[in-house]
């Protein structure tokens, strides 16, 4: 391995050196400061004679007499079954005090691509018990299915609550136990000590950790780290799902503090920026990120992603949730309203979507009238939300019984389908039942996206009877 | 073609200069631009996309990682073709035509390796060809001079490659053949197979375009009755994320009446083109009853592939498309997203370091999306025949903005405009086609058919439908202000009407077995079916019945199921006479 003393430029975090032989493209880098310290990076081009290389740890440090070893190959990952139960930090190294981990194989962290024909379409059902996400939308395994949050909002609480309920109801009941289970892969990203506090507690008290693999850039650790990072994560949640036949829940936060990672190496590049600042191929870089969930046909195991992002300035158009979403099979946004007015967890389900949900769910899935219940509560809740500005203005005397109606409507869903606080477990069942209770205080005639049958089936004439009574 | 091949080969490697991404320069390699070039030790392969002196710039069509200056490139001396024959319906390939069923097995993996090469169509496989043409007669490029039952569906034409000279058949089998065996011989010497190449870059040649006058009909009411789309137009389908895009995309590949379907999934999911693989073959044609499959050809490019081959898969499709054009088959060619695309070249432009035009893309953006489209028209083909191609490109704007360089530059070109509403699809109103914004530039052009093969007044019909909505919106403004009871009754009753249009026939779920799929006789009939609503209505109401009254009759709402209504023209029959009696019934 040859060793080069030829640094020419140091500049955020770039270095760039000299070179007399052939370096590759992507290959790792480990540089040596004269204080003795070993910084890790990773070639971004190389040229004959010249190579410049990204930093990990940061430049701070390194200066002319630094030297730059070449390790002849690409960024890998030690991967093993015995990585569940351990802390690892940003780059992969132990941080729990645990003993060595012996790998039992190194993976290219750069994953490639999975043959779409090669992919099987997601279509089981997980519930989380959360209504807002069972009921509405529903998440399946193998999706990629974000939130979108504000800083502030409780986006930990449901991250956490999904860790601790998920599961795959039929399984339940088989004879295999432990396939139900998910292994939880959790990569922090620039988030706070306190913040991965809570995910750590949480996984202690339930017990959770010992199925679970936490990797650990906060946000005093190298910015540039946070490239790293996911990539780790999600090659040991592919080899955990596709090698090792584990159905892996991977739980990446926060996604806007990779994005800005990302520009910071793009604007010392001197790349020519997009939009906002941001670099042009983000969307393809992202993409690299969230294309690794998913099923492959003929093997047990399943990658499902629950990315977490903050939206600047709560805007879903800024480039982050914006590129997200063309990337993710939906969304599940937050909202401040809901959050200030005690609802939790605080969805709003109009700009929430969950792509995959149609084949996920109905009769043997989870139940008939899902489908149909879901569509209805929609349309239903989003003509109360119009209403309500109405209200504002000429109140509610001036509105028709049938408006009425759909306003308490929208009360109640919020209040009693979307509450339920992060403790609460509640199944398909009981989630679609609470939508019936609700659907029934409008007039059948009102409900036109639901099938005659289940009307007749699921309706409660009581419910209507009250709420008559109370109009 | 076979002797230019012995020439190129005794071209000089070259050597790996730099790397950075996908984009790789060398020196000393004789080439020209758009060669096809193998990069590397691992033979990776990419395409001359710049020289200058002795420096040559590549795209590479996989990743990377490790390639490293010094290592060898070499010229295969032909630019970026297709190969084209029998074997490509029913196909799944990456942007540059290579089988992804025929990679998994290379491979032995379901992830994608690299530096591995597999042809566009089997060279093994056997097809039975039965001649057209006999011994003796003269045949032009173009000429059909035989056929190949492809797939249950689509008999595929063997034609005399455009760029032969043509002549007199001296020779011609029947029987079963591999592609590459000569299956007819010319007295010019030209020897035919079942096999062409075409560079991909290069539009094939036609005679002229002809302005089309049929609808490419897609089962979609909005789309077939409010903003038609012409077989051999053009439609653009903007919209933010999670509008409802790629749905549509889908409903087209599945339900238009073209013969053939090309899919290109640009730059998007790869669970959504395991979708289409996983569905089409269990639907059927509604014309031919065949699997849908046997009609369509895919390409997929997903987000986390090569970016450089994102860039080529639009034109790997659109050449197929010409090819099955040029039997005289009315192809539908659907590019989902054509915004990645436009992404792909400007991150290839920004890595050139070429001078970036709005918003970062190249100066040469809107001349690409204007090439491109241009390949889409109704055509007079060489041999004399007929053929079209539609294409329909979604466009993922940023942020949902409309005003953004894609969508601008794509908007001036096409003549249909399908925007997409991010509040529609919220309230889960799909598709979520905003009817105000749209267009249809084919509208008068399409009538004559309309009237012909659907009914006399469709025209006439769809204008009382528009009309509706329009006073809708206008009726809307005032009752954001005072509310709905404080308008007029005759203004409460063109609201409910407006809402029965809405919900109960621009709306359409894609998903239900029914509904999914509309024939223009039933688009039709629906619209009739509101109006008759409209017109007792309005009769009872000038006759002086309340408008409560009227609105609550039995049968209205039964209007929000004549879509999925399998047995909808006795659905609909009954449904207006009992909206006829009971309103009658209460004057
Ligand atoms: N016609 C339709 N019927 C029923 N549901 C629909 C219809 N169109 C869209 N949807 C719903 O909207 C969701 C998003 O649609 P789609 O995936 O087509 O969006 P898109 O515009 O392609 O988004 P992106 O740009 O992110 O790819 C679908 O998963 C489906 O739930
Ligand atoms: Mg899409």
């Amino acid at each position: 391995m040859k060793e080069y003393q030829t640094i020419t430029e140091i500049s955020g975090p770039l270095v760039f050196a000299e070179v007399d032989e052939p370096v590759g493209y992507d290959e790792m880098v480990e540089i040596e400061t004269p204080q003795g310290e070993t910084l890790r990076g990773q070639v971004l081009e190389s040229s004959e004679g010249l190579v410049s290389i990204q930093v990990f740890e940061g430049t701070g440090g390194i200066d002319r007499n630094a030297s730059v070893r070449f390790l002849g190959e690409t960024m890998k990952m030690p991967v093993t079954e015995d990585l569940l139960g351990r802390v690892l930090d940003g780059s992969g190294n132990p941080i729990d005090g645990g003993p060595e981990i012996v790998p039992d194989d190194r993976v290219d962290i750069v994953g490639e691509a999975i043959n779409p024909y090669s992919r099987e379409y997601p279509e089981e059902f997980i519930q989380t018990g959360v209504s807002a996400i069972d009921g509405m939308n529903t998440l399946v395994r193998g999706q990629k299915l974000p939130i979108f949050s504000g800083s502030g909002l409780p986006h930990n609480e449901l991250a956490l609550q999904i860790a601790r309920q998920a599961s795959v109801p039929e399984e339940e009941e088989g004879d295999d136990e432990e396939g139900s289970e998910f292994a939880v892969i959790f990569g922090a990203m620039g988030i706070t000590q306190e913040e991965a506090n809570e995910f750590m507690q949480d996984f202690e008290r339930t017990g959770a950790l010992e199925r679970s693999v936490v990797f650990m850039n906060l946000a005093d650790d190298p910015a540039v780290e946070r490239q790293v990072t996911p990539r780790l994560v999600l090659t040991t949640a592919e080899y955990l799902a596709f090698e090792k036949g584990y159905h892996v829940l991977v739980i990446l936060t926060d996604i806007t503090n990779y994005c800005e990672a990302l520009r910071e190496i793009g604007a010392a590049r001197e790349e020519v920026p997009g939009r906002r600042g941001y670099p042009g191929y983000m969307y393809t870089d992202l993409a690299q990120l969230y294309e690794r969930a998913g099923r492959i046909e003929g093997n047990e195991g399943s990658v499902t992603q629950i990315p977490i992002l903050t939206m600047p300035g709560d805007d879903d158009t800024h480039p982050i949730p914006d590129l997200t979403g063309y990337i993710t099979e939906g969304q599940i946004v937050m909202d401040r309203d809901l959050n200030s007015q005690g609802i939790e967890p605080p969805v709003n389900v109009l700009p929430s979507l969950s792509r995959l949900m149609d084949d996920g769910i109905g009769e043997g899935l989870t139940r008939e009238d899902h489908g149909d219940v879901s569509d209805q509560m929609y349309a239903a809740y989003a003509e109360g939300e119009d209403l309500r500005d109405l209200v504002n203005i000429v109140g509610r005397e001036a509105l028709s019984e049938r408006d009425n109606k759909f306003l308490d409507f929208a009360d109640r869903f919020e209040t009693e389908f979307v509450q339920q606080g992060y403790d609460t477990n509640r199944s398909i069942e009981e989630t679609l039942d609470l939508g019936w209770d609700l659907l029934s205080m409008l007039p059948k005639e009102a409900l036109n996206r639901i099938d005659e049958d289940l009307i007749e089936k699921y309706y409660r004439e009581e419910e209507a009877e009250t709420a008559e009574v109370e109009a | 073609m076979s002797q230019a091949e012995d020439i190129e080969s005794v071209d000089e490697d070259g050597v790996i200069e730099s790397v950075s991404g996908p984009v790789v320069t060398a020196t000393d390699l004789d080439a020209r631009m758009n060669d096809v070039v193998y990069v590397g030790d691992e033979g990776l392969m990419g395409e001359v996309i710049e020289i200058e002196g002795n420096l040559t710039t590549i795209q590479v069509y996989e990743e990377t990682s490790g390639v490293g200056p010094g290592e060898p490139v070499q010229n295969t001396g032909e630019p970026l073709s297709v190969d084209l024959g029998p074997g490509m319906l029913n196909a799944i390939y990456d942007g540059v035509q290579r089988p992804l069923d025929e990679l998994e097995e290379k491979m032995g993996s379901a992830f994608l390796d690299r530096g591995v090469d597999a042809p566009g169509i089997d060279f093994e496989r056997e097809w039975e060809f039965t001649p057209s043409v006999a011994e003796g007669e003269i045949v032009e490029p173009g000429d059909v001079i035989g056929k190949v039952p492809e797939t249950a569906s689509i008999t595929h034409k063997v034609m005399v490659p455009p760029n032969y000279e043509g002549g007199e058949i001296s020779s011609i089998e029947t029987g079963e053949f591999t592609v590459d065996e000569v299956i007819a011989e010319l007295d010019s010497g030209e020897e035919i197979t079942m096999h062409q190449e075409w560079p991909v870059r290069r539009a094939r040649p036609s005679d002229e375009k002809e302005t089309p006058t049929e609808p490419l009909v897609s089962g979609q009411r909005i789309l077939d009755g409010l903003f038609p789309i012409a077989k051999g137009g053009t439609a653009a389908i903007p919209g933010p994320f999670g509008s409802g895009k790629t749905v549509t995309q889908h409903q087209l590949a599945k339900w238009a009446d073209a013969d053939i379907v090309v899919y290109v999934g640009c730059g998007e999911r790869g669970n959504e083109m395991t979708e289409v693989i996983e569905d089409f073959p269990e639907l059927e044609d509604p014309k031919t009853g065949k699997p849908l499959m046997s009609r369509t050809c895919l390409i997929a490019n997903t987000s986390n592939m090569p970016v450089a081959a994102r860039e080529s898969c639009i034109y790997t499709g659109i050449t197929i498309a010409e090819y099955f054009r040029d039997m005289g088959y009315d192809v539908a060619l659907m590019a989902d997203s054509t915004s990645r695309w436009a992404e792909a070249m400007r991150e290839i432009s920004s890595r050139l370091e070429e001078m970036p035009g709005e918003e970062g893309y190249p100066a040469y953006l809107a001349a690409r999306l204007s090439e491109f489209y241009e390949r889409a028209g109704k055509f007079q083909l060489i041999n004399g025949e007929e053929g079209s191609i539609s294409v329909i490109g979604a466009v993922s704007p940023p942020g949902g903005d409309f005003s953004e360089p894609v969508t601008q530059n794509t908007l001036r070109i096409v003549k249909t405009f399908w925007a997409l509403d991010a509040d529609l699809a919220e309230r889960r109103h799909f598709p979520s086609i905003n009817w105000n914004e749209s267009y249809s530039l084919y509208r008068q052009q399409l009538d004559p058919w309309f009237r012909e093969n659907v009914a006399e007044d469709w025209p006439e019909r769809r204008q009382w439908g528009v009309d509706v909505l329009d006073e809708e919106g206008e009726l809307q403004e005032i009752v954001q202000l005072v509310g709905k009871d404080a308008l007029p009754e005759d203004q409460q009753l063109t609201l409910e009407v407006a809402r029965y249009l809405r919900e109960a026939w621009l709306q359409q779920n894609a998903f239900h077995d029914v509904d999914t799929y509309c024939e223009p006789e039933k688009t039709y009939r629906m619209l009739g079916a509101i109006k008759t609503f409209n017109d007792e209505a309005f009769d009872a109401l000038e006759a002086g019945v309340p408008v409560e009254e009227i609105q609550d009759v039995d049968a209205a709402p039964q209007l929000n199921r004549m879509g999925v209504a399998d047995d909808w023209n006795e659905f609909i029959d009954e449904l207006e006479s009992d909206l006829k009696q009971q309103i009658r019934a209460l004057y």
